[in-house]
């Protein structure tokens, strides 16, 4: 079986964030980056399914050089090559734009299954996943948090998550694309002998023009304006102090308005 | 010429679902500013009821897309059938809203028409008939003033409580079926009965006082403060997302899009940023208190109580106080 597994390098979600100065984007020097946390599921369910049916993990990451840090993690953790597409019209792309890209390093690729998280958690667009699986002439599952392949690898029965506690079982030939929901598994770190094998696993680094991508397939059909702050709509009591001081704040607030 | 706004009414589990209200409300807003109408279109089989509800609304028609293959929700049936709504309303600007339904086929029909579909937005702002409209990035932690670059039609979802239900403004409108090529479609999904897991011993939808833990208490040898705090309020124990997805917890103790919906008096959200797939689960709760140490933390704007610090410092703090 052969899976690609779409991973996207976003900022360390604990790291500040500062928006730059012409408002564009956050302020990238300041920031760490990983993998992005829907990712991380979606490897650690293809490297399940390579050691039940055998074949083979491809990673395909679109990103700035500096995304090698978290392909190389991938490959530590057990994916057998990747495929990086790094090049400066691809930098800044909208869902659309973005999956097309994917789509002309994956499709090439012909394989199996291809899995992507639900949701980046910066741009958070929700669609890559399916975009790729139209464009690709695949069928697709989204918000997937339980899989099962038959024998032969032929099908598929996904487990997606639906709103408010419901969930629905479908089931899929391969070729087909998942996007996958957190928590579906429990995701490996990688080991010694992982991250030194890394190394020598192959990264086919691919520009735009290797991908046949001319100008109007990178154009991005949404423009980013201005970013900001959200204002606060709420007038929150802000408890302010030491430990001792907030807490009698807190409860003293709580006991007068009959909570507690 | 293309023209007024086509909005999408989602049917799930047989109901039409709230947020079409919503999302009846968002595209009323979005015509009224660009001074055209707007029409509602429904996909599925059956849909008489449905449609009579939602012609009792202000839109100039409600379209409706019927046939046995969409009985059951798949995305190469409603993609499909989606195409031939914007096809024959020829609208220029089609919203929904951004429920799981919408996200799983709503990009194929982007990508079919070679479009952009905007999603997950929380505001919209029209200015000489120029459309920006609000997303949030970086989980709520920053807004971002997006436009559309193409020509019609121009799609939008938008966010659960971006507008209220109540703000749909009533009228009549007729209905009308539209031809569907949906039998020709291939479906390459076999759909299963949707299913609730067994509920746990706990309704938290009737606990009174809720203490909620989030990321931010690192390991599961900490939970052992945030149950002594609900010890201490004779709360319920609830999570977000990640608690549960690590095991520490079990998920019926999930509060959110994906796990439980609860109203208590008292709701506390220790070290839980605030991203919208939590909050859609909390946000009517009576009190609203949140620990978190990162002031700018989107949990902020909803709590009626804020306390910027270390919650392994605060939440001791609190349990004292409680106890003296
Ligand atoms: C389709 C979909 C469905 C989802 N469904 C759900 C759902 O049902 N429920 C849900 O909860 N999420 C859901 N999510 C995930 C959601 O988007 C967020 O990722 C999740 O809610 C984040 O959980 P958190 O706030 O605990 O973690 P984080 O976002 O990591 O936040 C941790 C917080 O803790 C604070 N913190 C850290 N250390 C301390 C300290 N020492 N003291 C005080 N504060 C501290 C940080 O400042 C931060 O704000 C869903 C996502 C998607 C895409
Ligand atoms: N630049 C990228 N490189 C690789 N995968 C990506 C990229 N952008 C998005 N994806 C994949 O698509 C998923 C959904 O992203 P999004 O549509 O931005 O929310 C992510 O979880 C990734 O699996």
């Amino acid at each position: 079986m052969k899976i690609v597994v779409c991973i996207k390098q976003v900022p360390r979600r604990d790291d500040l964030l500062r928006i730059n100065a012409d408002k564009t984007w956050v302020d990238e020097a300041s920031l760490s980056f990983e993998a992005n946390e829907s990712d991380t599921y979606a490897l650690e369910e293809a490297l399940r399914l390579k050691e039940k049916h055998g074949g083979e993990v491809v990673v395909a990451t679109l990103g700035a050089a500096d995304a090698s840090k978290t392909i190389k993690e991938a490959l530590a953790k057990g994916a057998d090559r990747a495929i990086h597409m790094c090049d400066a019209p691809l930098v800044g792309l909208d869902a659309v734009a973005t999956a097309r890209s994917l789509a002309a390093a994956i499709g090439p690729e012909s394989p199996d299954l291809i899995f992507t998280g639900l949701q980046s958690d910066d741009l958070g667009y929700g669609q890559t996943g399916v975009l790729l699986a139209e464009m690709l002439g695949l069928p697709h599952a989204s918000i997937v948090i339980a899989l099962e392949t038959s024998e032969d690898g032929a099908t598929v029965r996904a487990k997606r998550e639906l709103e408010n506690g419901w969930f629905q079982w479908v089931s899929m030939k391969t070729p087909a694309l998942l996007t996958i929901q957190s928590g579906i598994n429990k995701p490996r770190y990688a080991s010694l002998k992982g991250i030194m094998g890394a190394k020598k696993k192959p990264v086919d680094m691919k520009t735009a023009s290797d991908l046949g991508l001319g100008a109007d397939a990178l154009t991005s059909r949404e423009a980013i304006g201005t970013l900001y702050i959200p204002v606060r709509e709420k007038q929150t009591e802000m408890l302010e102090g030491d430990a001792d001081t907030v807490a009698a704040a807190l409860v003293s607030r709580l006991r007068d308005n009959g909570i507690i | 010429m293309a023209n007024g706004v086509l909005i999408y009414a989602e049917i799930r589990g047989g109901e039409l679902t709230n947020a079409t209200w919503e999302s009846i409300a968002a595209g009323q807003a979005l015509a009224a500013a660009l001074g055209t109408t707007a029409k509602a279109v429904m996909i599925g089989n059956g849909l008489a009821d449905h449609a009579a509800k939602v012609a009792t609304k202000d839109l100039a028609e409600v379209l409706t897309i019927e046939h046995e293959k969409l009985a059951m929700y798949t995305p190469d049936g409603f993609a499909a059938a989606m195409v031939e709504a914007i096809r024959d309303a020829d609208p220029e600007w089609v919203v929904f809203s951004h429920s799981y339904q919408v996200r799983d086929f709503a990009p194929r029909v982007a990508a079919r028409l070679d479009r952009a579909l905007i999603g997950d937005v929380i505001k919209l702002k029209v200015e000489n008939g120029q459309v920006t409209l609000v997303r949030q990035i970086f989980q709520g932690k920053i807004n971002a003033d997006v436009t559309c670059r193409t020509d019609a039609p121009r799609m939008i979802s938008f966010q659960s409580g971006a507008y209220r239900t109540d703000a749909a403004k009533d009228g009549s409108a007729s209905v009308r079926s539209i031809a569907t090529e949906v039998g020709s479609v291939d479906i390459r999904w076999t759909a299963e009965e949707r299913f609730k897991e067994v509920k746990g011993a706990i309704d938290l939808s009737a606990a009174p006082r809720i203490v909620s833990v989030g990321r931010g208490i690192k390991s599961d040898e900490n939970l052992g403060l945030v149950r002594d705090l609900a010890e201490a309020l004779d709360a319920e124990v609830a999570a977000s997302r990640p608690i549960c997805d690590n095991g520490w917890l079990p998920m019926d103790r999930q509060i959110g899009s994906s796990g439980q919906t609860v109203t208590p008096q008292l709701y506390v959200a220790v070290g839980i940023s605030g991203a919208i797939q939590h909050v859609v689960g909390m946000k009517n709760s009576g009190t609203i208190v949140a620990i978190n140490k990162d002031k700018e933390a989107p949990i902020f704007d909803l709590a009626d109580f804020g306390v910027v610090g270390d919650l392994f410092e605060v939440v001791p703090a609190i349990i004292k106080k409680l106890k003296e």
